[in-house]
């Protein structure tokens, strides 16, 4: 089985997977990051309370999370063709990703940023800091440690939902493992793709926990 | 003019459809140089009312005045300037923990814009100045709660600022450390001539470094005056309340059951004369000495005692007449203190 053939596929397949979960991070960040602080900046006791622009965050952000992200990747399937031009292939992949991420990014980036002393933002504000410094220069720095982890575990389940849409023709691993494992039986292949999955999970956890680790310095040292 | 002018300040809150009055038309000036106290039990209004000086809580009605310019008439960027103008510390110090001691200094430098390396040179000065150059690197989580306000204060005097708030600042701390924040903060208050505004629970506090007080009861003003003066003779319930606080190893006055008492105080001369044991011998009556202590108020020491006088109006009135022809300011105790 381990031919060249079937370890370049293998090797294209882990390519791809990270190519669409790194990727789609990073693009979930660019839309969920500003998107967690507004809500978190919009909230009951936040810097700036808007009940209304809250509730809209708010419901957008449950609705789609609420949409199976199978269903989801279907759904968007005449997006995915308008912004990328097709619907199948790692690159299509990621505006589902993307769209899945961003409401979900937010959540975690909102209860992130939540979890900040509101002591020492108010300490911020009588210094005479203004709400960017305060997003920049508080926030961020003080739940850099939750914000990071909260990045790690989006990559892992990113990770998760890529190889899930290899049943639609997403590439990468997942759909290598659904090709040659559900439809050809070849449970080897499967297998070893699933392998594969585990331990680029496995290395994206631990690497972001030991970084995470060195970022706080709020542990006695 | 004053330095902070509080003119008839309210300040409202709703809460599930309820108007509470959290500050009832308060009206108070602080004097440039001053160390301030405002005083007033858990739920008085006392934090309220500091935050209304920076305007971090906005006042319903009313003025606050910073060198007669009115924080309400301030757009946006000009009250960011003037909050930056005004130090403030907490009791819970709300350091960044994710920053060392040095970042947090230069944090309000950075907020205004200040050069990176001025910043630096000037936090490692005002280190020295609150004793802690050697702890430029640690991060707050390695420091003890005095260090940790010790710090605090340091970043509150970053911006050259010209007054001091300091929320509960020694609430946190016990009771040597307490002294030593207070030591920090009257030098600083005489190095820089800065105002300095405290807001506590505790007595001690304000009768350890501050000249004067306001007590605030229940969102109002209940007295207001020089320290000395409300130590010596409290005229509200709130100032009595807290004039006569309990500590910790004294009886309370309230176990013991006797209807006619008195509190006496001591100035500086009377402390000389065997008063009491003087009286007992003229007056040929009984005294009974139910509290007794000795407090430092604005730098001299202070006597109080409370005493139990004899059943007899007449006796009662001899003894009062003979406290005060000796120069000691008495005041009845009524009811449970």
């Amino acid at each position: 089985m381990f031919d060249p053939k079937v370890a370049e596929m293998l090797l294209i397949g882990t390519k791809d997977t990270l190519y669409m979960t790194l990727v789609s991070t990073l693009f979930g960040y660019l839309l969920g990051l500003p998107f967690g602080v507004i809500l978190n900046l919009t909230r009951k006791n936040g810097l700036h309370p808007n009940k209304i622009v809250y509730g809209i965050g708010d419901f957008i952000c449950n609705i789609v999370r609420s949409i199976p992200f199978l269903i989801l990747l279907i759904l968007l399937i005449p997006f995915t063709r308008f912004i990328v031009g097709k619907s199948y292939g790692s690159t299509a992949t990621i505006v589902p990703l993307v769209v899945c991420s961003a409401p979900y990014i937010a959540r975690i980036v909102e209860s992130s940023l939540n979890e900040v002393d509101e002591g020492v933002v108010e300490a911020a504000k009588a210094m005479g800091a203004s709400t960017l410094q305060i997003i920049f220069k508080v926030l961020f720095v003080e739940a850099r440690v939750s914000l990071f982890t909260g990045a790690v575990i989006t990559t892992g389940l990113l990770l998760g939902y890529s190889a899930m849409s290899g049943t639609v023709g997403g590439g990468g691993l997942g759909d290598i493992a659904v090709r040659y494992g559900y439809y050809r039986w070849q449970a080897d292949i499967m297998v070893v793709t699933v392998l594969l999955l585990i331990v680029i999970f496995q290395v994206i956890q631990n690497l972001g926990m030991y970084f995470s680790g060195r970022l706080d310095h709020r542990k006695k040292r | 003019m004053s330095h902070i002018e509080i003119k008839n300040l309210t300040k409202q809150f709703e809460v599930k459809g309820d108007t509470i009055t959290a500050l009832n038309n308060i009206s108070l000036s602080i004097e440039r140089g001053e160390i301030y106290g405002i005083i007033g039990m858990s739920g008085a209004g006392k934090s309220t009312l500091v935050r209304s000086i920076n305007f971090l809580e906005k006042p319903t009605d009313g003025q606050v005045l910073i060198d007669g310019v009115d924080l309400a008439g301030l757009r946006p960027v000009e009250l960011r300037k003037k909050r930056s103008e005004i130090g403030m510390i907490f009791q819970n110090f709300n350091l960044l923990e994710q920053r060392n001691v040095l970042g947090n200094i230069c944090f309000p430098m950075e907020i205004a814009g200040r050069n990176r390396q001025d910043a630096k040179a000037y936090a490692r000065e005002l280190l020295k100045t609150v004793g802690l150059e050697e702890k430029e690197k640690a991060y707050p989580s390695q420091l003890s709660g005095g260090q940790k306000q010790r710090v605090a204060i340091a970043r509150a005097l970053a911006t050259d600022s010209k007054i001091l708030l300091c929320d509960e600042a020694t609430s946190a701390l016990d009771p040597m450390t307490t002294k030593s924040i207070l030591k920090l903060l009257k030098e600083i208050n005489e190095r820089f001539r800065i105002t300095i505004v405290i807001i506590t629970h505790q007595m001690s506090v304000v009768t350890e470094i501050c000249q004067k007080v306001a007590i605030i009861d229940n969102g109002s003003l209940a007295e207001e005056g020089d320290v000395d003066k409300i130590f010596e003779s409290p005229k509200s319930d709130a100032a009595k309340e807290l004039i006569y606080e309990k500590k910790e190893g004294i009886t309370p006055v309230r176990a013991l059951k006797t209807s006619n008492q008195i509190r006496i105080v001591f100035k500086e001369n009377s402390s000389y004369e065997p008063v009491i044991a003087n009286a007992v011998l003229t007056l040929r009556k009984p005294l009974n000495i139910l509290m007794a202590d000795t407090r430092n108020v604005g730098g001299t020491a202070r006597g109080e005692m409370i005493l139990g006088l004899p059943e007899d109006e007449d006796s009662k009135k001899s003894f009062i007449a003979y406290f005060r022809e000796k120069g000691l300011v008495v005041s009845e105790v009524i009811g449970d203190v």
